[in-house]
C-alpha cells in the first residue's frame, strides 16, 4: 500500500470526505486556520455562521432533519466556548454532532496562551464523549470513532479538539477502520424474555397507552410504531421530542402530554393501566411530580440508554434496546392477539370531544398564535419542516400543528435553548434545499441569534421565518401573571424595536408584516411566493395571550388548568 | 447508610479520572475513598470507589455511559478483601520513644524512619485498622498523616 504524507489539516478534510460529509458549519480563527485551507479546495460545502452557537445549532438542525451526523467547526478559546450551548443542547436532545475545534499549539496548552480554553475539560459534561488529539496520524481514526459514537446507541455530540501544531504536522493517510471500543457497546437487540413479559402485560391491559418520544425518531421506527398501534388499537401520546413519530389526525393519536400538553393526552396517562414507554425519559415536563404520575399504570419502559430506565420511574418491565427492534419484537410476539381497547378508546374519544384545544380569534382583535398557525398550515406543504424556538409559541406549535411524519418538527426540547430556531432551520434547509423550511420563532428567541439571517441570505438559503412578535418574553410573562402577581419584571421587549421588516431587509431578506386577521392570508401568500431569498414575517400577536392547558411545575397531572378561569382555583 | 464499593475497570486514557469524578459529583454524591492504579492488563486501570449511596444503580449506569469505562462491579462486602496503606509522622521524645515504637510495631506498622523527635510509620490494613492505629497514636501528637485510598478485590472467582 502506498502511503502519502498529508498535514493534520488535510487529514481532517480527507477524513470528512471519506465519511461522506457534504456540509459543515463553522467560523474560522487562528488555531483552526490550517484546517480551513484544504477545506477551500474540498467539495464539502462550508456554511459560514455569524456565531459559533449558530453554527452548532445549524449542525443540529441538519442532523435532526436528516438523522445523519451534523458537523461543526470552531476555533480555540471563544470559538469553543460559544459552541458549548449547542453541544449541551444536542446532548439533551440526543442529536448526533461531530464538533471539531482548534486548540493552541501543544507546547502552549495549560499556559493561558492567547485564545486558550480548556475545551475538553469544559465539554466533558456537555458531550457524549470528547478527544484531544496528540498526533496527526490518529486524526482519521479518531474522527471515524467520533462519528461512530455520535451516531450509534443513544446519539449525541462528540467533540475533537486539535492543537494547531498538529494541524500542521505531516502524517500518513491510512483509511480508518473502526476498532473495538471496549467501553462502548450499545445494546440494540432487546432481550426476548423482557419482550415476552411486556407482551403478557399488553395482552391483559384494559387501558394501554403508547407513550413515545424522540427515541422512535432516532431509531426510524415510525412505521413499526404505526403498525403496533393500529394493529392492536393502542392509542399513542407523543412527547415534545416525539411529535411526528405518529401522525396527528389519526384517531389513535392523542398528541402531546405534560405541562402544556393537551388535556386528553395528560389525563389518559393518568387513567391508563399500562404505559408502554418507548424512547422516552419521563421528563419532568411530562410527568410533573413523578409521585402523582400515572399512579394506576404498570410501566414497560424500553430505551436504548440503560441509564434512562428506572431513573425517574421504576418500570415493571425494563427493556434495553433500539426502539425498532423492541417494537418488532412486540409485534412478533403479540401475533394475532386481540386487545380489546374499545371502551378505552371511547373514553378517550369523549375526552377529546369534551376538552378540545381552543382559542378565540376575534375578527378585529389582535392576532392569536394558534389561529395564525392553522392558517399557515393550510397554505404550507404537507412535508414542510417546522423549526421552533422556546416559549409560548413553541408550545402552541406543538399543540396545534398537525405533524404527519418524523423529522418534520425540530425544536430544543431538553435544554430549552432560546435562539435555536433560525440557525437550526438554516441547517435543515442546507440539508434539504427543496423542502419548505419554516422557522417559527418567538421575538425573544429570534433576538438571540438573529444575526444568522445574514448567513441565510448570503449562503442563498431561502427559508421562511415567522417571528411571533408579542413584544414579550411571553412565557416568562405568563408565569409572572400566574405566580408573581402580574409583576412583569424584565420580560417586556416591545413590539416596535427592532423593526423586524427593516431588520430583514438590512440583512438581505424580505420583510413582511401582519397585524390583523385580514392580513394573514395575503402576507403568507406573498411569503410563499418569494423563493429567491429568505423571507421574514413580523407577525404581531396578542401580548396577553396565555398557553393552556397547563400543569404547575412540580404539581400533579390530575390537576390540569384549562383556561384563565381555572387559575382562580390554584 | 451503608458503604458501597465499586470496582471500575477503565481504559488508561487521559481524562478518565476527571470524567468519573464529574459523573459522581454532578449528582452530589460523596466519595469516601477513590484510588486508581494500573492492573495486570496493559492499557487498563482499576478504580476503587467507596461511596455511601442510596441508589448506586443510577451512578453505575451513568458511569457505564462513559466511553472509557469498560466494566463496573459492585463488590459484595462479605466476600471482599480490602486494603489501604497509611503513612504517619508522629512526634516523639526520649520518654515516649519506646512506647510509641512498641505500640506501632504491635499494631503491625513498620517504622520506616526514626529521627530524634519524630518517627514515620507505614501501616497496611483495612480502613478500620487504620482508624484504630490513628486513635492509638493520637495522644503522642500526629504531625502528618496520609492514607492511600482503599483498594479491594473479590475473594471468589
Ligand atoms: C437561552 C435562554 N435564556 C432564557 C430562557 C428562559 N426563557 C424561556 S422562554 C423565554 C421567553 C421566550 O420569549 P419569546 O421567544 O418571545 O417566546 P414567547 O414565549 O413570547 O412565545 C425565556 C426568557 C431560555 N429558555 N433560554
Ligand atoms: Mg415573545
Amino acid at each position: 500500500m502506498t502511503k502519502e504524507k498529508l498535514s493534520g489539516a488535510e487529514l481532517i478534510v480527507r477524513t470528512l470526505e471519506h465519511l461522506n460529509v457534504s456540509t459543515v458549519f463553522g467560523v474560522p480563527g487562528g488555531a483552526i486556520l490550517p484546517a480551513y485551507d484544504p477545506l477551500y479546495d474540498s467539495p464539502i460545502r462550508h456554511i459560514l455562521a455569524r456565531h459559533e452557537q449558530g453554527a452548532g445549532h445549524m449542525a443540529e438542525g441538519y442532523a435532526q432533519a436528516t438523522g445523519d451526523v451534523g458537523v461543526v467547526i470552531a476555533t480555540s478559546g471563544p470559538g469553543a466556548t460559544n459552541l458549548i450551548t449547542s453541544l449541551n443542547n444536542a446532548l439533551m436532545d440526543s442529536t448526533p454532532l461531530l464538533a471539531i475545534t482548534g486548540q493552541v499549539a501543544s507546547d502552549f496548552i495549560g499556559n493561558d496562551a492567547f485564545q486558550e480554553a480548556y475545551t475538553v475539560g469544559l465539554t466533558i459534561s456537555a458531550t457524549k464523549h470528547n478527544y484531544l488529539i496528540t498526533n496527526a496520524e490518529e486524526i482519521p481514526q479518531v474522527l471515524l470513532e467520533a462519528k461512530h459514537i455520535a451516531t450509534t446507541g443513544r446519539p449525541g455530540p462528540v467533540l475533537v479538539d486539535i492543537p494547531k501544531d498538529i494541524l500542521n504536522e505531516k502524517a500518513n493517510w491510512t483509511e480508518p477502520k473502526l476498532e473495538d471500543l471496549p467501553g462502548y457497546k450499545p445494546t440494540l437487540e432487546a432481550n426476548p424474555k423482557m419482550i415476552q413479559q411486556a407482551v403478557e402485560l399488553i395482552k391483559n391491559a384494559k387501558k394501554p397507552i403508547l407513550y413515545v418520544g424522540g427515541g422512535i425518531i432516532h431509531s426510524k421506527a415510525n412505521k413499526e410504531l404505526f403498525e403496533l398501534s393500529t394493529k392492536y388499537n393502542i392509542p399513542v401520546v407523543t412527547t415534545l421530542m416525539g411529535r411526528g413519530a405518529f401522525p396527528d389526525g389519526n384517531e389513535l393519536c392523542i398528541g402531546m402530554p405534560g405541562m402544556h400538553g393537551n388535556y386528553t393526552a395528560t389525563t389518559s396517562i393518568q387513567k391508563s393501566d399500562l404505559l408502554i414507554a418507548l424512547g422516552v425519559r419521563f421528563d419532568d415536563r411530562v410527568t410533573a411530580n413523578p409521585k402523582f404520575f400515572a399512579q394506576k399504570a404498570k410501566v414497560i419502559h424500553a430505551d436504548i440508554d440503560p441509564a434512562e430506565i428506572g431513573k425517574v420511574r421504576e418500570p415493571e418491565v425494563p427493556i434495553v434496546g433500539d426502539a425498532k427492534s423492541v417494537i418488532n419484537g412486540l409485534i412478533e410476539k403479540l401475533g394475532d392477539s386481540e386487545i380489546d381497547t374499545n371502551s378505552w378508546l371511547n373514553e378517550i374519544k369523549d375526552m377529546k370531544e369534551n376538552y378540545p384545544l381552543n382559542y378565540n380569534q376575534e375578527e378585529k382583535g389582535p392576532l392569536k398564535v394558534p389561529y395564525v398557525l392553522e392558517e399557515l398550515q393550510k397554505m404550507s406543504e404537507e412535508d414542510s419542516i417546522v423549526v421552533s424556538g422556546v416559549g409560548q409559541h413553541q408550545m402552541w406549535i406543538s399543540l396545534h400543528w398537525k405533524f404527519k411524519s418524523p423529522n418534520t418538527w425540530l425544536n430544543s426540547g431538553g435544554l430549552g435553548t432560546m435562539g435555536y430556531a433560525l440557525p437550526a432551520a438554516i441547517g435543515a434547509k442546507a440539508a434539504f434545499p427543496d423542502k419548505q423550511i419554516l422557522a417559527l420563532d418567538g421575538d425573544g428567541c429570534f433576538q438571540m441569534t438573529c444575526q444568522e439571517l445574514i448567513t441565510a441570505s448570503t449562503e442563498n438559503i431561502p427559508l421562511k421565518i415567522v417571528v411571533f412578535n408579542n413584544g414579550n418574553h411571553g412565557m416568562v410573562r405568563q408565569w409572572q401573571k400566574i405566580f408573581y402577581n402580574h409583576r412583569f419584571s424584565a420580560s417586556e421587549l416591545t413590539h416596535h424595536t427592532p423593526d423586524y421588516v427593516a431588520l430583514a431587509e438590512a440583512m438581505g431578506a424580505t420583510g413582511l408584516r401582519m397585524v390583523e386577521k385580514s392580513d394573514v392570508k395575503r402576507v403568507f401568500e406573498e411569503m410563499f411566493k418569494t423563493n429567491d431569498r429568505p423571507v421574514l414575517v413580523d407577525c404581531v400577536v396578542d401580548p396577553d395571550d396565555m398557553v393552556f392547558p397547563m400543569v404547575k411545575a412540580g404539581g400533579s397531572n390530575d390537576e390540569v388548568i384549562l383556561n384563565e378561569d381555572d387559575l382562580k382555583n390554584i | 447508610m451503608s458503604e458501597r464499593i465499586l470496582s471500575v475497570l477503565v481504559e488508561d486514557k487521559p481524562g478518565v479520572l476527571a470524567r468519573v469524578a464529574l459523573t459522581i459529583s454532578r449528582r452530589g454524591f460523596n466519595i469516601n475513598s477513590l484510588s486508581v492504579g494500573p492492573t495486570n492488563i496493559e492499557g487498563r486501570s482499576k478504580m476503587t470507589i467507596v461511596t455511601e449511596l442510596e441508589s448506586v444503580e443510577q451512578v453505575k449506569k451513568q458511569l457505564n455511559k462513559l466511553v472509557n469505562v469498560i466494566k463496573i462491579v459492585e463488590l459484595d462486602p462479605d466476600n471482599t478483601i480490602e486494603s489501604e496503606v497509611l503513612l504517619m509522622k508522629v512526634s516523639i521524645n526520649k520518654e515516649t520513644q519506646t512506647s510509641v515504637i512498641e505500640k506501632a510495631n504491635l499494631s503491625g506498622a513498620k517504622s520506616v524512619d526514626v529521627g530524634q523527635d519524630y518517627a514515620v510509620f507505614e501501616l497496611t490494613g483495612t480502613s478500620k485498622e487504620l482508624i484504630k492505629f490513628e486513635k492509638l497514636l493520637k495522644p503522642y501528637g500526629i504531625i502528618e498523616m496520609i492514607r492511600g485510598g482503599r483498594i479491594a478485590i473479590q475473594t471468589k472467582l
